[in-house]
């Protein structure tokens, strides 16, 4: 009990003192703090990037040109994080060598409403559900140039239709549908999809991830749509790995790292 | 920004966060974070940081939540302190 009252006081001394640091910050949407407006004689990242990222890349959407191409490093070593905390969920959780679970994986024939009646009205629903899901998703990963979010939450909406058939049914039936051995090769796939855009680069001997003299490779009118056309294969690989770390995150957490059954 | 809005989302968000801090049922502990975070989604929507609304959306609604319930289903359900 005694713990909690210290707990709870150095909470509220950590709270005040946090809500004591955010006074002193600009108002919210305030165009002449330094962030926006840049202090004097060194202009800000912000009004460069609003002035100068159509013009350099023909990107509609601010968000993406500075996610994929200002940026660029950070957005592959998120999606190298995300990998790499698939990874070590794997090697914590997962059982290896239990060769008749695998194989029931693969012998078992059932589809959504199979044997259990108390399941027809979530089978039927999520199997009419999960093919709008992934339209959704591919839109929104397709669609990341021109409107809010792009491969991160795509590939987030396309493992959670995967996750969804195995709440319905049970991790087998998912399975069946995205294997193990095929989401791990999916994660890798797509790091190495993001790096290619970056080596390709290389090639034609610009800095790692400058899409601009992809012109060639892509064929586009000028470097300015190379830029545009790389973000997005950039966003595909992204949505690779996060599709495939997430089911993965969920298959191994669900079953114990025996991937039969699940929840 | 709306003022108003804004007001009663965060107290809906603090009352939100305490209960899923205090509840003993685990599995309504996670259910209860999952509402937090589309609270704190809807918080940014309204803020107009779209992108990052659609992550906490997607992400911290959604999918932690189900790994959380995952997680749950593999342990006791109630919490011991």
């Amino acid at each position: 009990m005694l713990s909690k009252v210290f707990a709870t006081i150095a909470v509220a001394i950590t709270g005040s003192i946090l809500l004591y640091g955010v006074s002193d910050f600009p108002a919210f949407g305030d165009p002449n703090s330094p962030a926006n407006a840049g202090v004097t004689g060194s202009e800000s990242v912000s009004v460069y990037c609003i002035t100068e990222s159509y013009k350099e890349t023909k990107e509609p959407k601010l968000v993406t040109s500075v996610l994929a191409d200002y940026r660029g490093y950070d957005t592959m070593f998120e999606t190298v994080v995300i990998y790499a905390a698939g990874m070590a969920i794997f090697a914590i959780l997962r059982v290896l060598g239990n060769k008749a679970e695998e194989d029931a994986i693969r012998s078992h024939e059932s589809s959504f409403t199979n044997g259990d009646h108390s399941r027809i009205i979530v089978g039927t629903t999520v199997r009419i559900v999960v093919p709008v899901i992934q339209l959704f998703a591919l839109y929104v990963v397709a669609h990341g140039h021109h409107s809010p979010v792009g491969g991160f939450q795509g590939g987030v909406i396309l493992g959670a239709s995967f996750i969804i058939i195995a709440l319905a049914e049970n991790l087998n039936a998912a399975l069946r549908r995205f294997s193990e051995q095929n989401y791990i090769r999916l994660a890798s796939i797509g790091i190495l999809v993001y790096a290619a855009f970056g080596v390709a680069a290389q090639f034609y001997g610009k800095n790692f991830l400058d899409y601009g003299v992809l012109q060639p490779l892509l064929f586009t009118d000028g470097p300015e749509m190379a830029r545009s056309h790389s973000m997005l294969g950039v966003e595909i690989g992204v949505a690779f790995t996060v599709t495939a770390i997430m089911f993965a995150i969920y298959a191994n957490l669900s079953s114990r790292g025996q991937l039969s059954k699940g929840l | 920004m709306i003022f108003a809005f804004d007001i009663i989302i965060l107290v809906f968000l603090v009352v939100a966060a305490l209960i899923s801090l205090n509840v003993k049922d685990l599995l309504s502990a996670s259910m209860i974070y999952g509402i937090y975070g589309f609270l704190i989604c809807l918080l940014w929507a309204e803020m107009g940081a779209v992108d990052v609304a659609f992550t906490e959306a997607s992400v911290g609604a959604g999918v932690s939540t189900v790994l959380f319930v995952a997680t749950v289903f593999n342990t006791r359900r109630k919490s011991s302190d």
